[in-house]
């Protein structure tokens, strides 16, 4: 004969159900936008699916759903707060399993008849017993007692995956011979605790965003708002429970038994299951409400941390990926802190994180276009982004004017074509701004000859600009057009490298074409040629400040060469919004929408920056920048790092 | 007897200076740099009558030859205060004048050309300013990267005014006639050199001048395009290229010459911006603000502090000494006020 014992109790059903269509709808979703993976990055998710690329792709999953390195890094107490809510509630539930598992373990090695009927009596267990046959026969779920036939009875305790959630109520009396009892129920505590220190720092962060180092925190929607009170709950309840139970019956660890022994066990006795249904409920409501709020994130973006790894991208237009992008935003608002729009101009509505937001919720298109629209694209946010969503992709695809396209514009393009034979020569491509800064390309020209290096100045008289401008405001076929005819000629030329002076060219062909020879930017290669001993400079004794342009820096990464070019001419100050954190001079191309004067307004919070510490000179590496600085000031010379190098040649 | 400090020896500072002393009062005529006049002297004929710049120099120093003005010259005058009872003037050395009454008159600075980078300024030889080419006016050498004799001369119209990317909004009100007066001037001494001026529109506002720019097209076979130069690069021979677009034609421009003549604007010059910002009494662009354009436009809200001339926008010279002498009047009545209350 077996016996078999189940815990059970109605309270479990919001949760069940919870937990179901949370399930249910999660995959629903997942399934519906994986089948809308473009062509080109399904090859990419089934080239790598089981290739070395999933080792990093686990650990960032881990490292950045669990632990929140990077918000750390960026502000200790913020990221401790999300740490406590991720990594905390993972603890518990992952713990709280093992805990029922070794629990469980221990009874059914026990098989005691007494513990059985214990936990049947008091704890309201199913137990029914199931003869040879294998005809149960079921019996009363409440009052039956257990009895045995002849001292041979084999009980089998059945662990439903609930378990380790209602673990405390389910067993008020851990099995005689389970001695970890109290390690585990003051470990459990103990995590709780730590969510309890997230959840207070949550409800600080509400009045006082300061303190947690957010200027601004994301306004949220009632939805948002209401899932996150039935997420904040679910601990209050669940230390309720826990301590009522822990009141009656003595179960509880070193936190849950001393709120316990704070209530009377004559008032709370016909309570219990009430507060377990509480605690169940809240549970229930959160995992529904959890796909159509921004905690759709939790495993979304686990998923798209995984599938970035292994090397997806976004492209174009909408795709899956971008689903699983949008839907991984958390809403942390980390965005908003940097964001220079939000920072000088007080514009609090066109951060990323409202971007994703109305993309997600499919807000009406004047709105989306006026989010898009609104922004530099100077990529700060992108920087900031814990789980490395692709902001400016997003945007762009928004700003999409491929509607407005008109064909047929492009045919002077195949006029403009000159096939130069540059066979051997580097291919020098100065960039329409940089024609407006000729004291760039004149530096360039210098450097290059001082090098002894020929080369090809390709837009010297006639430019086909490299099509990131159009690409950035939204005409991406268009700009498409532009790149085929560069890449035509570059490649018809034979020459053996490409030289940019503009950051917006280089970033354009690193990114969006597809040359077979090395691109570098005129500091990367200036870099190259002082450390080749190629180059002849001095040192001389100014002091200057560098500005990271947008798209070298966060666009390209290109941070160490220019500091190390400028270390070997001159004398290089530190700023405090430098590298990843540079402040957008204001005047970067992707703005569409803001007026002079609020570009203006940007540009002095960023030339304040640079000149809050006394300096020679303000060095920049980027055209556009250039110009920005020059317009504003009287008082410091505005100079490229091409420019600084060849004053200092030593012909 | 009254004492006044006048800061600035331009033809504002010295024709106030020389009326007031006329009236009986003791001057104080301060002056950052070693000599006065010094704007003026860069000039070789002013418009509408090219007269020459010496003539007025000559007759502008004439006036200081009397007791009453006492000249300080390569005094940097860095702060004016009141002092209860008195103006008290500091100077970059630390030493202090008392004056009962201060008259600004501290002038312009022209635009720095090289803010403009995509006009190439400083980077072509080709590419110089208005005032590089009233010295070759001056001097009666007129001569393109090469030092030759130029073929075509090109003014751009506008550089560092009316421009909204270097933040002057504001018409600098003179380099308009004064392209024309130069353009005039490279005909005559050059006959066979061809002269044109880039202009967004011409502002012909001073008696004589609409004469002066159709004489210049006619008589003179000058060329005037409507439209701004976006950049200039450097040839191989030394020579700039040009694109523009003409928006009367409507169509895009390339060209070459061999001189590109920027036509800078006028800026609150340094010692403005100082005072201005000392004295609590700065208003757009640094240049200095009255308290009312029409009828105490030489006041500045500071009983006892006034202001003269180019400090307070552009002004051709001869607005600038018209200016200078309604401050002496309106010092003048101040001076007689003080005098009954006391």
């Amino acid at each position: 004969m077996k016996i078999h014992a189940y815990p059970y109790n109605d309270f479990v059903i919001p949760f069940l159900i919870g937990t179901v269509l949370l399930f249910a709808i999660i995959i629903f979703k997942y399934v519906k936008w994986i089948r809308r993976f473009s062509d080109e990055q399904r090859k990419v998710i089934r080239s790598n699916w089981y290739s070395w690329k999933i080792f990093p792709a686990i650990w960032e999953m881990i490292r950045e759903g669990l632990i929140h390195v990077r918000i750390i890094k960026k502000n200790l107490l913020l990221g401790i707060m999300h740490q406590a809510f991720a990594l905390g509630w993972f603890l518990l539930i992952v713990v709280g399993a093992i805990e029922s598992r070794d629990a469980f373990f221990t009874m059914q090695h026990e098989q005691s008849i007494e513990y059985v009927r214990e936990l049947q009596q008091q704890n309201g267990w199913h137990v029914y017993n199931t003869g040879e046959d294998k005809n149960p026969e079921y019996l009363n779920q409440r009052r039956y007692r257990v009895e045995t036939e002849g001292g041979i009875a084999r009980i089998e305790y059945k662990r439903p995956f609930y378990v380790g959630i209602f673990y405390r109520y389910f067993v008020h009396k851990a099995p005689a011979s389970f001695r970890q009892h109290k390690a585990y129920s003051d470990l459990m505590d103990a995590l709780l605790l730590y969510v309890f220190l997230g959840l207070t720092m949550a409800m600080v962060k509400i009045f006082w965003s300061k303190i947690l180092g957010m200027r601004r925190t994301t306004k949220h929607t009632l939805v948002d708002r209401f899932a996150k009170f039935s997420l904040w709950m679910i601990f209050p309840m669940r230390l309720l429970a826990e301590s009522v139970t822990a009141c009656l019956y003595g179960n509880g660890g070193f936190f849950t038994q001393a709120v316990g022994n704070l209530f009377d066990p004559m008032i709370v006795r016909g309570l219990e299951t009430s507060v377990w249904m509480l605690y169940s409920l809240m549970l229930g409501v959160f995992f529904v409400t959890m796909p159509f709020t921004r905690y759709m994130h939790i495993f979304t973006e686990l998923l798209l941390i995984y599938f970035r790894k292994i090397g997806v991208t976004e492209g174009d237009k909408k795709t899956g990926y971008t689903y699983f992008e949008l839907n991984a935003c958390s809403r942390c608002g980390v965005c908003i802190s940097g964001c220079p729009m939000d920072k000088v101009l007080e514009n609090h509505e066109i951060q990323s994180v409202y971007l994703i937001r109305s993309l997600r919720n499919q807000e009406r298109v004047s709105r989306l276009k006026m989010i898009a629209d609104n922004c530099l694209m100077c990529d700060r946010c992108t920087v900031d982004c814990p789980v490395g969503i692709d902001l400016s992709s997003l945007r762009r695809m928004t700003r999409d004017k491929g509607k407005l396209d008109t064909t047929g514009n492009y045919e002077y393009l195949a006029k403009k074509q000159t096939p130069f034979n540059a066979i051997g020569r580097v291919a020098y491509f100065g960039g329409c701004m940089s024609h407006l800064t000729p004291g760039i390309t004149e530096s360039m020209e210098k450097i290059f000859n001082a090098a002894g290096q020929k080369y090809w100045y390709m837009d010297k008289l006639r430019t086909i600009c490299c099509g990131r401008p159009l690409q950035q405001q939204g005409f991406l076929k268009q700009a498409e057009e532009l790149r085929q005819k560069n890449t035509e000629m570059i490649e018809k030329s034979g020459s053996t490298m490409l030289v940019t002076s503009c950051p917006i060219c280089y970033q354009s062909f690193k990114k969006e074409y597809n040359l077979n020879i090395p691109i570098m930017h005129h500091t990367e290669y200036i870099d190259m040629l002082i450390k080749q001993g190629r180059l002849k400079v001095r040192h001389d004794d100014r002091k200057v400040s560098y500005h990271d342009p947008c798209e070298l820096g966060r666009g390209c990464g290109i941070y160490d060469e220019p500091r190390e070019v400028l270390g070997a001419v001159t004398n290089l100050q530190k700023t405090r919004f430098q590298r990843e954190k540079s402040v957008c001079c204001g005047f970067n191309l992707g703005n569409t929408k803001l007026s002079l004067e609020e570009q203006t307004a940007i540009r002095n919070a960023s030339l304040q920056n640079l000149t809050s510490k006394p300096v020679d000179a303000i060095v920049t590496a980027c055209p556009m920048c250039k110009k920005a600085f020059q317009h504003a000031t009287n008082d410091y010379p505005v100079r490229d790092i091409a420019e600084v190098v060849a004053e200092n040649l030593i012909n | 007897m009254k004492k006044v400090a006048i800061i600035g020896a331009g033809p504002a500072g010295i024709e106030a200076a020389s009326i007031l002393a006329r009236n009986g009062v003791e001057v104080t005529l301060f002056e950052k740099s070693e000599t006065p006049l010094k704007n003026l002297q860069d000039k070789a004929f002013l418009f509408p009558n090219f007269q020459s710049a010496q003539e007025i120099i000559d007759d502008l120093s004439g006036k200081l030859l009397t007791d009453r003005i006492t000249t300080a010259f390569g005094v940097d005058i860095a702060d004016v205060k009141w002092q209860g009872a008195e103006w008290k003037l500091v100077d970059s050395k630390e030493q202090t004048y008392v004056a009962d009454a201060v008259l600004i008159a501290t002038g312009y600075q022209v635009f720095d050309a090289h803010r403009k980078e995509e006009l190439g300024y400083g980077i072509y030889k080709g590419v110089i300013t208005s005032l590089d080419m009233e010295q070759m006016i001056k001097h009666g050498k007129i001569l393109n990267a090469n030092g030759d004799e130029p073929k075509r001369v090109t003014f751009l119209q506008c550089v560092g005014s009316r421009d909204e990317k270097s933040g002057n909004h504001y018409c600098s009100k003179i380099c308009c006639v004064t392209a024309v007066k130069q353009a005039i001037e490279v005909r005559k001494q050059l006959p066979k050199c061809e002269a044109s001026v880039f202009y967004m529109d011409l502002r012909m506002w001073g008696q004589g001048f609409e004469e002066m720019y159709r004489t210049a097209q006619e008589k003179y076979g000058v060329s005037f395009v409507r439209g701004r130069i976006s950049e200039a690069a450097g040839t191989f021979d030394g020579r700039v290229q040009l694109k523009s677009e003409d928006t009367l034609m409507g169509l895009p421009l390339k060209m070459n010459t061999d001189l590109l003549v920027l036509m800078v604007g006028m800026e609150a010059s340094c010692g403005t911006k100082v005072l201005g910002k000392a004295c609590d009494i700065s208003g757009d662009y640094g240049f200095i603000k009255s308290v009312n354009p029409h009828l105490y436009d030489n006041e500045t809200g500071k009983p006892g502090l006034f202001a003269a001339g180019t400090c307070k926008r552009p002004m051709s010279v001869s607005d600038s000494i018209n200016d200078a002498r309604s401050a002496a009047l309106a010092i003048k009545d101040y001076l007689d006020t003080i005098k009954i209350e006391n």
